[in-house]
């Protein structure tokens, strides 16, 4: 009896907690679905009088060039970071020398650090090699401030793997590359998913760097819906319909890819 | 499948004895080889990472004031004119405030959670994805939403106008309970809280799913024989569970606390800084200061006191996880 009661407390409250959490995604969806007449304070809680899709045709108008913006930028980035970082962590977990664990370390510091330290630097030397305000100086920045978190991601990773197995090879003739190739990356393609989505979800959220590298047309989707929110002519609806298309991306990820989604979030959080 | 692939390979062929000396040679070379493949993101870490920092922590210290760099040196200058401006204190109290209330409410809701949902309830995975799904969008789609959603004339004020209450918000311009101190009236300022709930709603996925892992981590069989031994329930969750969720706890601290640190996005999309500077922090601050008015000195001492303050507690917390692996 008692146990039914508790039991029943405890689904009041996840309901009740649950409908508090749905409230934004609520408000966004109807809001985005609403013709401009129907936007008003008054009325915001309501559902729409009937479905308008132009909101959405209106955002994404404004919006599509810095998707595709983010489009350039998260793909070779993603690719690139998790590459290096499968490399390190080989190195790091399995070619161990001697400071090995301190480099460690010391790289690890970097995925701490508020990037306003490095960005007064960081902006002269992109603009003296002439990468500033373009996609390619972003790609080279997510992939270089992207290495500490990539590397810890599969150096834990890699710590799962035996070192008999590796060992094994190595009696057979097989050295550090003959390794990596036929051994390591054919055991890693969890690692890499899980790595992927990791680097994927941040560097398309990512604004810091966005905002101060790149100007108007170079701009990455975070930096344009800021843009397209903070302007006073645009309207609530456009502003809701344009965030829900900043997100979808890395939304569907989430849905489709979650279980891996919530294995990086742990991997990059929870050490040795 | 791996080991199949190596077999194949020529090297098997190689008489095994007769190379000894001749394979410490090759895992010598295979060594430089390893270390080779390490050494362009070792320098990357090096020159982007600490070079940088150490360039920054140069800037901060000259004069460099305007768009034309002045790297003459100023000494501690733009630091001590920091700490008496208002707007930096402000940012300081912000920041305090934000961070103590913003990592309270994530680990004991996410931890909350988390037993809740480890109890086999129905629809579990379901609750799960209500409360984690906010964890895969931008800071900045979450300040456009609920600086909506929190509109003082409109949102969820309507409702609560009903119930006589006239909330402002982020808009609001109260501190409480407001002590001077120095320049700034010191308390919390009300307007923080609608940042606090934004942030909340966003990161209480992280530590439900971290307090998810740790909960499965602990074997079912302690729970069973301390119900064996006639434990209820909640001495159970206050002598077995809740110790062994400390550590899980440290670890939740320490990564909202370096994210709270250093919020930039959120505050930007959501709010700004806010009249009297009520929701503004230090990386605000930065980045107006450096790249709208281009006072870099300025914007570097910002940066530094940034890094220093994650810096205290992020270097103890690296050095005990190295120490705990050994």
């Amino acid at each position: 009896m008692a146990k039914a009661v508790s039991r029943g407390t405890i689904y009041i409250i996840l309901i009740a907690l649950s409908l508090c959490f749905l409230i934004p995604p609520y408000v966004m969806v109807i809001t985005s679905l609403k013709p401009f007449d129907d936007v008003s304070l008054e009325h915001m809680w309501a559902l729409p009088s009937s479905l308008n899709f132009q909101s959405y045709a209106e955002a994404f108008d404004k919006l599509l060039p810095n998707l595709l913006n983010t489009f350039y930028l998260v793909i070779p980035a993603t690719l690139i970071s998790a590459l290096l970082g499968s490399l390190n962590g080989y190195v790091l977990s399995k070619w161990k020398f001697r400071g090995a664990d301190w480099i460690f370390t010391m790289i690890l510091f970097g995925m701490f650090i508020p990037y306003q330290s490095i960005l007064i630097p960081l902006i002269q030397f992109l603009r003296s090699i002439g990468l500033y305000n373009s996609i390619p100086g972003l790609i080279f920045v997510h992939v270089v401030y992207g290495i500490p978190v990539t590397t810890l991601m599969f150096r834990n990773f890699y710590a799962n793997i035996p070192d008999s197995l590796l060992e094994s090879a190595q009696m057979d003739g097989a050295g550090f590359l003959k390794i990596y190739r036929h051994i390591i990356m054919p055991l890693s393609i969890t690692g890499f998913v899980v790595v992927a989505i990791w680097q994927f979800t941040n560097i398309w959220n990512e604004f810091l760097f966005a905002v101060t590298i790149t100007t108007t047309d170079q701009q990455p989707i975070m930096v344009a819906l800021q843009n397209l929110a903070g302007s006073q002519v645009v309207h609530w609806n456009i502003q809701m319909a344009g965030a829900i298309l900043a997100a979808l991306p890395t939304l569907l990820v989430y849905i489709l890819l979650g279980k891996y989604f919530i294995r990086g979030l742990l991997a990059g959080s929870v050490k040795g | 499948m791996a080991e199949a692939n190596l077999q194949n390979t020529p090297a098997r062929t190689q008489p095994n004895p007769k190379t000894r000396p001749k394979r410490k040679k090759i895992r010598s070379t295979d060594r430089l080889l390893a270390i080779s493949f390490l050494l362009p993101s070792i320098v990357a870490v090096a020159v982007f990472v600490y070079g940088f920092i150490g360039w920054t922590g140069y800037v901060s210290l000259s004069k460099w004031h305007a768009i034309l760099p002045d790297l003459s040196f100023a000494g501690l200058e733009n630091y001590l004119t920091l700490f008496q401006n208002f707007r930096f204190q402000s940012d300081l109290r912000n920041t305090l405030i934000f961070t103590i209330l913003f990592i309270a409410v994530v680990a004991l809701l996410g931890q909350c959670l988390a037993v809740m949902i480890d109890k086999k309830i129905k629809a579990e995975s379901l609750f799960r994805n209500i409360f984690l799904f906010p964890m895969a969008l931008s800071f900045i789609v979450t300040g456009v939403v609920w600086r909506w959603v929190l509109n003082p004339s409109s949102g969820v004020n309507l409702l609560f106008d009903k119930l006589g209450w006239d909330l402002k918000w982020y808009t609001d311009t109260t501190i409480w309970p407001g002590i001077e101190i120095g320049k700034v009236t010191g308390g919390i300022p009300i307007a923080l809280i609608a940042v606090v709930i934004a942030a909340v709603w966003q990161m209480t996925g992280f530590s439900l799913a971290m307090y998810l892992a740790g909960l499965r981590g602990i074997p079912e069989e302690l729970k069973e024989a301390a119900r064996m031994d006639g434990a209820s329930e909640f001495q159970i969750y206050r002598k077995i569970i809740l110790p062994m969720l400390r550590p899980i706890t440290l670890s939740v601290i320490i990564i909202m606390a370096h994210i709270s640190l250093k919020i930039f996005d959120l505050i930007y999309a959501m709010t700004g800084s806010g009249a009297n500077f009520v929701t503004d922090m230090p990386g605000v601050y930065m980045f107006e200061t450096t790249f709208r008015s281009h006072n870099y000195a300025e914007g570097g001492a910002i940066a530094i006191i940034m890094l220093l303050s994650v810096a205290i507690f992020i270097v103890p917390y690296l050095i005990h996880s190295r120490k705990g692996e050994q």
